[in-house]
């Protein structure tokens, strides 16, 4: 993603730092994508169910009955204390609901918090390249550095312990790790992500863990960082609603860490946030009492369509690494010569299919495109055989 | 991994070999024996569709009927159950536990015809003691669909 400042002179006054970071570095194939009609996209990196409809019940009801005014800073107490008990659950790790969660708007907003928490200017973040695309603009508009290490698909696009350690420098502040991760659907190994830790506690960094994929993994297990040895004391949690309960729309979600840095969180979210929209709340803590079952339906019915988006693309002669997580592959166009983004353009503009371009993620991202999975089956397949058609016309033989 | 296959056939039933066979990763040839193994020991009933009539203007009428019995000795309720869901009217036909022992669905053209099948062959059958019959006014949800609507929500074209 390029974070060059946008060259156009404009009427008013735009700060350094917003000129700093790029709407999008993939604006074109966006212009593109709006202007062509009768597209299939598999490029919504969101579920296509609507939220189970308990969660939803639970919010009318709360609104009918009155539950319109602002909470607590940290989020409502009766929501705190599930999540405490969820992540008791699933993670085996005791969060003190009063002073170690704090719920956000998103794990977008978590990362922003926590970015603008712990960042002196031009202190450094590590990221994953490719990675999530507001990683690097949350740590820049927060002063702060990223700095990128390359992962790849023959190491699962998973990072090496060793990859960070040679990246660290005086001004390194922590880790961010996003795992099962967008836009590559890899997950990240227990051992591999015990390494990491171990990187961390030698040089005494914070670890930022994205998770909010987390219940969306086939046929492996989801290792939460926190949970590793003596982690929880060094590592930020951002989870969230949206991906596994399909609520997109609600923004909820949550940050749990040591209560130092949730207190330091809380200060700007008070500031700037107040408090998470009190109906999404109640629908959060739905979401957490009975919400198991709505989830675990879904991730069933993704895994069907992972199998045939996978298989799909392999049949069509693209390479595409196992994704065991989220609901993306990411598959290899490098057998048609082109770069990603021109790989996008065409195949939005000669078969009306959108994919997004691997580039659009990072550096490492070029040379694949991201096919969102969470779409109807019916579209996955006409958008195969579309893009069948597309990449027989420009394989390079041998 | 029968279940697995069934599970995506009783949500469409349409739905091929080769798509079962990409969806689970069970080899094509292995699907369809387990499919064909389903159909004969009647794990699988029968594939049909599920109808909005309402669209085609075919008047159709359902009523719900419960039904009292009088238990049989030795066979329980099973016969007298087996002389009503032998009738092509009963569409669906439950025992039920509560005030009555059956429940019974029935669909006809008119709302006579209903009122014949209860008044001169559901309560002449030996074992029947007391009907209730509730017509349907309006159907909501069949078989897990919604009937009206599902309206399609639009989500933006691409969410990085």
């Amino acid at each position: 993603m390029s974070t060059k400042p946008r060259k156009h002179p404009g009427k008013y006054h735009i700060s350094q730092r917003a000129k700093q970071i790029s709407p999008s570095g993939i604006r074109k194939f966006f212009d593109l994508l709006a202007s062509t009609e009768g597209v299939i996209s598999l490029g919504i990196g969101e579920p296509d169910y609507a939220t189970p409809w308990h969660i939803s019940e639970a919010a009318i009801e709360s609104l009918a009955k009155g539950y319109t005014m602002y909470t607590s800073n940290m989020g409502m107490p009766e929501l705190r204390q599930e999540l405490s008990r969820y992540l008791k659950k699933e993670c085996n790790l005791g969060y003190d609901p009063n002073s170690e969660l704090l719920i956000t708007v998103g794990v977008s907003e978590g990362l922003d918090l926590v970015a603008r928490a712990i960042l002196n200017p031009g202190d450094e973040i590590i990221i994953p390249d490719p990675c999530y695309v507001s990683y690097s603009s949350c740590i820049i508009l927060a002063g702060g550095t990223p700095i990128m290490v390359p992962t790849s698909e023959e190491n699962n696009f998973e990072m090496s312990a060793a990859d960070i350690e040679a990246r660290i420098t005086g001004k390194t502040r922590a880790i961010l790790i996003g795992y099962p991760a967008n836009p590559t659907g890899a997950v990240m190994s227990k051992s591999k992500l015990a390494q990491i830790a171990e990187v961390a506690r030698q040089h005494k960094l914070l670890v930022i863990s994205d998770e909010i994929y987390a219940k969306l993994v086939y046929g492996v297990k989801h290792t939460c960082f926190a949970a590793l040895p003596r982690m929880k004391e060094s590592t930020v949690l951002l989870g969230g609603f949206s991906k596994a309960y399909a609520m997109t729309g609600w923004r909820i979600g949550y940050a749990a860490a040591p209560a130092e840095i949730i207190a330091a969180m809380t200060k700007i979210h008070q500031y700037t946030m107040m408090c998470a929209s009190t109906m999404a709340q109640v629908a959060a803590i739905e979401a957490l009492k009975s919400g198991e079952q709505s989830a675990s339906d879904m991730v069933e019915d993704y895994n069907r369509r992972r199998l045939v988006m996978v298989k799909g693309l392999r049949d069509i002669g693209l390479s595409c690494f196992e994704p065991h997580g989220a609901f993306y592959a990411f598959p290899s166009i490098k057998v048609t010569g082109m770069t990603s983004e021109e790989f996008a353009e065409r195949l939005l503009t000669e078969e009306k299919v959108a994919v997004v371009p691997g580039s659009a993620f990072g550096r490492c991202g070029e040379g694949y495109v991201r096919c969102c999975y969470a779409t109807s089956l019916a579209d996955i397949e006409e958008a195969l055989s579309r893009m069948k058609r597309f990449v027989d016309r420009y394989k390079k033989e041998g | 991994m029968l279940k697995d296959i069934l599970k995506i056939l009783q949500s469409d039933a349409r739905t091929t070999t080769k798509q079962i066979s990409a969806m689970t990763g069970i080899p094509g040839t292995e699907v369809t024996r387990l499919i064909k193994q389903a159909e004969k020991d009647r794990t699988i009933l029968k594939y049909k569709a599920i109808v909005n009539w309402d669209k085609v203007e075919d008047e159709q009428v359902w009523a719900l009927i419960e039904v009292k019995l009088t238990p049989e000795k030795d066979v329980g309720f099973d016969s007298i159950a087996e002389r009503i869901y032998r009738f092509p009217q009963t569409r669906t036909v439950y025992l039920i536990s509560g005030t009555y022992d059956l429940f019974v669905l029935v669909v006809g053209k008119t709302s006579h015809e209903i009122a014949d099948f209860v008044s001169q062959k559901l309560s002449h059958i030996e074992g029947v003691q007391e009907t209730v019959t509730q017509f349907v006014l309006k159907r909501y949800k069949e078989d897990g669909e919604i009937i009206d609507g599902k309206e399609e929500v639009k989500r933006q074209p691409v969410i990085l």
